[in-house]
């Protein structure tokens, strides 16, 4: 019998720890720093990715996401390098995507062409705003026109380009974000992630708010109406999402981003880096050091994974619902009864579908857009 | 055993927060009792939440020896009172022991509620009184101010009054010489049959229930065999001892003296405060007076969050209600919160400290329900009964009618907050029945619904008047009203436990101020909530809770999902601590909070 995470796939995620500058509202593992050798971080990757690859030598590879930090700060024979390797360790399948994030304040077409060189076939860019006041309020070191030109750079390198926003800002209603909105779908190509802006723990944004700065940000039923006009609008220009943030043509998805959520399985390398592996038929979470010193002191040792949880059947079953529920394809009940060893209660299911809130059919449980509004709520109540 | 002249026998007493314990921390230190390295502040108030709280709960006794100026050796037993109103038996029992008692009054705040609820006590008990004027060391300290105070409001000298500071030590020996020269020596025959006074009694683990006793006549020995009076039951003195605050062992206790004996005894249960334990021998015949029993007057409910811990529940408060005969309970089933129990309670506070022993000391998470009075409902066919919980209100064609309790409130006020008070105290239903003042201060009195004071009066009247007011109350009797059960709904499904007890004429205000609360308290859901006032099957108050509009994460990577499942995980034992009322989760602290008024 097929094990579960092969309704996933398997990917590899490649961390690169390093910024520019650090975005106020950022908490992912990011750090600036002046003096890189990517020499020691080449070796680093490298003997990571053999000692994984060991241990999942029957894998065939369908991913891969160099994500960050940026990316884009690392040299295109680095990147060539690493891809490489991971040729030379799995079996890979038929047009591997590969993609690279990349930030429009460190972009030269040089290294573009390179990227593309190397293997690079999918660019994410994290354009965040399109409008000059926004990015710097958000802390960003570039402005609308050096994004539209990085953007265009990368276009002219790649088929596939997709961009990301960061909406629900301070002081941004309805109208301001469908015009925004309008001009985000004349840019893009068939492919953008629209994030409404979270106050995560630990930033520079998380401070000032609890000092009671960063006013005017929108109440949750704002945030709501921009949710739903952003489903309206990006679903009449024929991008509709097909996961909670991430909208896409059909047939333009993130592949690597689909393993996550259909939660196959994935190798994470690089500081920080989290990873989901079968093997032996049991499956593992992976977690790295965050600090990227640390991390590569470790891996000169060996082993740059700090953690390794197996999962139980509830921890995978929880985890398979609450990343593929937030896809418009839907869950697969009968995967997530496999995995937990009992159904979802009929009886609450049926309450959330009499709220209208999600939908059943046949086995496939879909969230309605209402429900994907309140899906932590659904989640919760789910389980 | 100490010859009766040189005994003196005291409690000290006083308005909340005046100084007792810490007067009594230095009159042990001052005499030497404990050794200053061993010492630390307030040590007689030893319970984890009288430490917490900064507040004596617990009546507690100590001996100590003192070598008076005269060169004359004096035993002095203390007993440091707690001044908060719930506790008010545990200052009149010990009263009972003793021959007189230092009135300590804070020098920066004067004559309050509970400084007069205790010198009546105190006068009540023959006591000689000695009034001792606490933090001079502070510079709004008002020496004259305050006897002037104390000679006008409660009408004894105070020319003699003694200046101290509990906290730097000044004044310490004067009082040590006040205690021996002023308090009346106690009185007792050696040589008549037994007479000992039951004054407290707790459960230990170690030696099992420990008994406090005052010898009016006659002498105790270890080894004896006793009898309590009260059920006649026999018991065998294991040990004898005295309190420096330890426990040291004696081998006798002879007339006027304070100490404890064990006698294997399991429950605390089976000693009854105020008895007179005698010899089984040759005992004495007539018992002494004995207390009037504390009587619980606010019950609630208490469940357990997690309804698999009831045993739990059960064994803890079985344990609590060993070392507290003041506290009763019994089961209760609830059709929302499922098995608890019905429990009484002397007060708020009181009621506070036991909830918080049983979830703190046993770990058990409680759901308190709305707290009630006990009514006496006269039914048609002429029998009364006592309602403790509103949810057991009969069927209304067979209630003739129904009787509330009534007390008597004293409140002393600075005048300008005298409007505020009286406003409060005619919001909740007061009738007024003697105002007068002692200098810029006015002490009213009032006649109210214990049901309006039990719960948030204290509160609302310390808010009113800036902590400016003291209040001390009795109960007097029950009276008829017009009362009637005003009932819950959430989700148009009735919640049993928030059912309360109100007055007609109130109903709808009270029923307004309980559905915007809880519209705050219960936390939006995915659907929209109706929450409902309702007598009968009248509603009279509603509100509605509107569906929650987000609650989704934007971002959700590889790289989340551990966090994600915690947080999930969490977030649902986090809902185990609220319970559902239908589709409905209810956090337990709505159940106390939505009762509680902003005027
Ligand atoms: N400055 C000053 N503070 C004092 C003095 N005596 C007591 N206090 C402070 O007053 C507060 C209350 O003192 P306690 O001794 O706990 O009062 P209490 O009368 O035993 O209080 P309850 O037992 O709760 O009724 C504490 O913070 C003491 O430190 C004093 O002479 N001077
Ligand atoms: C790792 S960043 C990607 C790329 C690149 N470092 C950049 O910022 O241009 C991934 C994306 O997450 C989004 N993001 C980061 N922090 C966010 C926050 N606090 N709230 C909402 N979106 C956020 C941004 O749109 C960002 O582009
Ligand atoms: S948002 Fe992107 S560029 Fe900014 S700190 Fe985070 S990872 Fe770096
Ligand atoms: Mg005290």
């Amino acid at each position: 019998m097929a094990e579960d995470w092969q309704s996933g796939g398997f990917g590899l995620y490649v961390h690169w720890p390093f910024c520019a500058a650090k975005c106020p509202y950022c908490d992912f593992n990011s750090h600036v720093s002046r003096q890189i050798d990517e020499t020691v971080w080449r070796d680093a990757y490298l003997s990571e990715i053999e000692r994984v690859s060991a241990e999942t030598p029957d894998k065939v590879l369908n991913t891969i996401f160099f994500g960050g930090g940026t990316p884009s700060l690392m040299s295109p024979d680095l990147v060539a390098q690493v891809i490489d390797a991971a040729r030379r360790a799995w079996r890979w399948s038929n047009d591997v995507e590969i993609t690279l994030e990349a930030n429009p304040g460190s972009v030269e077409a040089g290294r573009f062409a390179g990227y593309r060189m190397a293997g690079v076939n999918r660019i994410s860019m994290g354009v965040q705003a399109l409008n000059d006041a926004d990015l710097r309020r958000l802390g960003r070191i570039h402005t609308v026109s050096d994004a539209r030109a990085a953007f265009d750079i990368a276009r002219g390198e790649f088929d596939r380009v997709s961009f990301d926003l960061i909406y629900a800002r301070q002081d941004q209603d309805l109208d301001h974000w469908r015009r925004e909105l309008r001009a985000a779908l004349d840019m893009a190509v068939d492919h953008l992630s629209l994030y409404q802006l979270t106050i995560e723990d630990g930033t520079a944004f998380a401070d000032r708010f609890k000092a009671g700065g960063l006013r005017g940000l929108p109440e949750d039923g704002l945030a709501a109406d921009m949710y739903d006009l952003t489903q309206d609008v990006c679903g009449a220009a024929g991008m509709p999402a097909y996961e909670v943030s991430n909208h896409a043509a059909a047939g333009a998805e993130s592949r690597h981003n689909l393993i996550y959520w259909r939660y196959g399985d994935y190798a994470g390398i690089g500081p920080g880096a989290h990873g989901r592996l079968t093997l032996n038929g049991q499956k593992f979470a992976t977690e790295a050091p965050r600090a990227p010193g640390l991390w590569l002191k470790k891996t000169r040792s060996g082993n740059g994974e700090t953690e390794r949880t197996a999962l139980g059947q509830q921890d995978q079953a929880y985890e398979y619902l609450m990343m593929c529920i937030r896809l418009s394809e839907g869950l697969d009940m009968r995967r997530f009864e496999r995995l937990l060893g009992q159904p979802l209660d009929p009886d609450r299911l049926d309450h959330l579908v009499q709220l209208g809130l999600v939908t059943v059919d046949g086995s496939i449980l879909t969230a309605t857009p209402s429900g994907r509004t309140l899906l932590n709520s659904v989640i919760a109540e789910l389980i | 055993m100490t010859d009766l002249a040189h005994i003196r026998n005291f409690s000290i007493v006083a308005h909340i927060d005046h100084g007792k314990s810490t007067l009594a921390d230095r009159l042990i230190q001052e005499t030497g009792t404990v050794q200053d390295r061993d010492m630390k502040e307030q040590l007689l108030d030893a319970m984890d939440i009288e430490r917490e709280r900064g507040i004596t709960i617990k009546a507690n006794t100590v001996r100590i020896d003192y070598v008076a100026d005269n060169g004359e050796t004096y035993v002095l037993n203390l007993i440091d009172t707690p001044g908060h109103v719930d506790f008010a038996y545990e200052v009149s029992r010990s009263m009972r022991a003793v021959e007189g008692s230092l009135l300590v009054v804070d020098s920066t705040q004067g004559v309050e509620a509970q400084t007069l609820a205790n010198v009546y006590q105190a006068i009540d008990a023959d006591h000689e009184i000695v009034p001792v004027l606490n933090k001079i060391d502070l510079p709004a300290s008002d020496c004259d101010r305050v006897a002037e105070q104390i000679e006008d409001v409660i009408g004894i000298d105070a020319s003699e009054a003694i200046q101290v500071s509990a906290k730097t030590g000044q004044g310490i020996h004067d009082t040590l010489e006040a205690i021996v020269h002023k308090l009346p020596a106690p009185t007792g025959t050696l040589d008549a049959p037994l007479k000992a006074m039951l004054v407290d009694s707790w459960y230990d683990a170690y030696l099992g229930v420990i008994v406090l006793v005052r010898i009016m006549d006659g002498t105790l020995k270890k080894g004896e065999r006793v009898k309590f009076m009260s059920n006649g039951t026999i018991h065998h003195v294991d040990r004898i001892g005295v309190f420096r605050p330890a426990m040291q062992m004696v081998d006798s206790l002879g007339p006027g003296e304070i100490g404890f004996l064990t006698a294997s005894i399991k429950q605390v249960r089976d000693t009854r405060v105020g008895d007179t334990i005698t010899h089984e021998k040759k005992g004495a015949d007539k018992a002494l007076p004995g207390f009037k029993p504390s009587i619980p007057v606010v019950f609630c409910g208490l469940f357990p969050v997690d309804s698999a811990e009831f045993e739990d529940l059960r064994d803890a408060i079985e344990k609590l209600a060993l070392n507290d005969a003041s506290f009763s309970y019994e089961m209760e089933t609830s059709a929302a919160l499922g098995f608890g129990f019905r429990c009484g309670f002397l007060g708020l506070l009181h009621l506070e400290v036991i909830r918080d022993r049983i979830e703190r000391e046993y770990d058990i998470e409680l759901i308190t329900t709305a707290p009630s009075v006990v009514y006496h409902v006269y039914m048609r066919d002429g029998t009364m009964m006592e309602l403790h919980n509103p949810a057991d209100m009969p069927d209304l064609t067979h209630v003739d009618h129904l009787e509330e309790p009534r007390i008597k409130a004293t409140i002393l006020v600075p005048d300008e907050y005298l409007g505020d008070v009286l406003k409060l105290c005619q919001d909740r239903r007061g009738i007024q029945m003697d105002l007068t003042y002692a200098g810029p201060r006015a002490m009213v009195v009032y006649d109210l619904p214990l049901n309006e004071v039990v719960f948030d009066f204290y509160d609302r009247l310390k808010s009113v008047t800036k902590g400016y007011a003291s209040f001390d109350y009795q109960m007097t009797g029950y009276r008829t009203d017009n009362l009637v059960k005003m009932q819950i709904l959430v989700n148009d499904e009735p919640v049993d436990a928030l059912s309360t007890m109100v007055h007609r004429d109130r109903a709808e205000m009270r029923g307004r101020a309980m559905v915007e609360k809880l519209k705050d308290l219960i936390p939006r859901h995915m659907f929209k909530i109706p929450i409902q006032a309702a007598i009968g099957g009248k509603v009279i108050a509603r509100e509605t809770l509107s569906a929650m509009r987000k609650d989704v994460t934007a971002k959700c990577y590889g790289g989340d999902a551990t966090r994600k499942r915690k947080l999930l995980e969490k977030q649902k034992a986090g809902k185990k601590k609220m319970r559902q009322f239908g589709k409905v989760d209810i956090p337990q602290e709505a159940f106390i909070s939505a009762l509680k008024m902003d005027s």
